[in-house]
């Protein structure tokens, strides 16, 4: 049988490894987005003790392979009591990982904010938490799209070492579809395909905020 | 009495910064509606002071009143001052707008959302009260057609205007202004002036460190001299511009030519 008949008859394998993908990117996001941009804060304004703590952990995290990270967060913790099933081991795998270099990410593009917006605000009384949620972080978003776009990705194609700790995502579809078959070369163009796509509709988010950063920015 | 007490009232005012001493037993009363003026040298403490009224700089010793109430400290039953909160802080701030030298205009925000901006999230003022009131304050500054342009595209002296706009938006009890027209090329140093001509005139309470003497001489009501830290001179501007009380500010007129 030709192999793009055999993909298409597992086609449900295929869809449920593309959901799982999906999720565990989305999810993901939704986490490591608003953990590192708290991060960031701690990194630039807080006590020097807390923000060099933080700084060695982030450091930390973003010198460990992603793989060792999976693995000991799938095989590793639940020596120590801690049990996850694949995709949640996936999940904090990845928010954690991303967490560290979208902190950095945001970090960066925050110290080369013009200060002098963040003066006014203060004297026109805006408090810490209006500060950062009016005036600091939308100008972070604009300034570090294009980055965060590139780090979003490099999660897109990372989530696919998750197949090694049995999460059933886009990779470890085409992979048993291969072993099963021994058919390689379809399942592994439709698995690369989908992985385009994905990173295709990351790409037109980043040069949707890049043009509104255009029109703020010049 | 609180009628009586000066819009602002600097009392003794001292700052050091790292044990440098930048002003000295500053004192300085703007009457309610009243300008002041506040002229001198490049690094004789005038920002400072003027930073130290709405707090931005601590003052080291001394006081600051906004209409009879101290700014900054909390006075405490049993005598003596605590320093506000946070939140005393942000809510005395409000009442003192302050325009800078180099506009410092929020980016990301649209002319009209910087002008809303502190009206809507600092006072919790409702968004269209707010919107109505900043496009009148925009027509008045002759730009209500820029409402929906980003600051980027503004020359310095639209930038400016836009900045006296989001302060009188606060409907403050006092306006500060920071060198507001230093940053600007000379062609445009006039339409921001003749901005803050037609406020004085309104009878709004200005505090204005300049270079600008001629402006000075012709809107202030009160100048305040100062030098190396200190206030060597203060009162009405055409006794200053033509006689001026000591050596220091004589030589300093010469500079301008006057």
């Amino acid at each position: 049988m030709n192999g793009f008949a055999i993909v298409w008859q597992e086609r449900a394998l295929f869809l449920e490894g593309l959901w799982n993908t999906v999720s565990l990117v989305v999810a993901a996001i939704a986490i490591s987005v608003p953990l590192s941009a708290l991060g960031a804060v701690v990194l630039v304004e807080a006590p020097r003790p807390v923000a060099r703590l933080a700084r060695a952990l982030i450091d930390l995290t973003r010198c460990v392979p992603f793989l060792l990270l999976a693995y000991v967060i799938y095989y590793g913790l639940p020596q120590l009591g801690l049990r996850f099933d694949a995709w949640w081991a996936g999940l904090v795998t990845m928010t954690l990982y991303n967490a560290a270099y979208l902190a950095e990410i945001f970090r960066s593009a925050w110290l080369a904010l013009p200060k002098e917006g963040f003066e006014a605000a203060r004297a026109y009384g805006f408090r810490p938490a209006t500060l950062y949620r009016r005036i600091v972080l939308p100008q972070i978003a604009y300034a570090s799209a294009p980055l965060v776009g590139g780090q979003i990705i490099v999660m897109i194609k990372d989530s696919a070492l998750l197949m090694i700790i049995t999460v059933r995502e886009i990779s470890f579809a085409a992979n048993s579809i291969n072993a099963n078959y021994f058919t390689p070369f379809a399942p592994f163009v439709v698995a690369i395909g989908m992985y385009w796509m994905l990173s295709l509709i990351v790409e037109a988010w980043v040069r949707r905020v890049a043009s509104g950063a255009r029109l703020r920015y010049g | 009495m609180a009628d009586a007490a000066p819009a602002v009232s600097a009392r003794l005012v001292c700052k050091q910064f790292d044990g440098i001493e930048v002003l000295r037993d500053v004192s300085l009363d703007v009457a309610k509606g009243s300008t002041a003026c506040i002229v001198g040298p490049s690094g004789s403490g005038k920002s400072t002071f003027l930073r130290c009224v709405n707090w931005l700089e601590q003052p080291t010793t001394g006081q600051i009143l906004l209409n009879g109430a101290p700014m900054g400290v909390v006075p405490s039953p049993k005598g003596g001052t605590r320093p506000m909160t946070a939140k005393e802080l942000a809510l005395a701030r409000t009442r003192v707008s302050m325009v800078f030298q180099h506009f410092a205009l929020w980016p990301h925000l649209t002319v009209l959302g910087n002008v809303i901006e502190a009206p809507v999230h600092v006072l919790g003022r409702p968004r269209d009260e707010a919107v109505e009131d900043a496009r009148r304050l925009l027509a008045r500054v002759g730009l209500e057609a820029k409402a929906d342009a980003f600051p980027h595209t503004l020359s310095g002296g639209q930038k400016q205007r836009v900045a006296i706009s989001r302060a009188l938006a606060m409907k403050p009890e006092v306006l500060l202004f920071d060198e507001p027209t230093s940053a600007l090329d000379p062609e445009m140093v006039g339409e921001v002036l003749e901005v803050m001509r037609d406020l004085a005139k309104e009878g709004m309470t200005m505090m204005v460190v300049t270079h600008e003497m001629a402006f000075a001489r012709d809107v202030a009501d009160t100048i305040a001299f100062f030098d190396a830290g200190r206030v060597i001179e203060t009162g009405d501007p055409k006794a200053f511009f033509t006689a001026p009380q000591t050596d220091r500010a004589r030589r300093f007129l010469t500079r301008y030519g006057i």
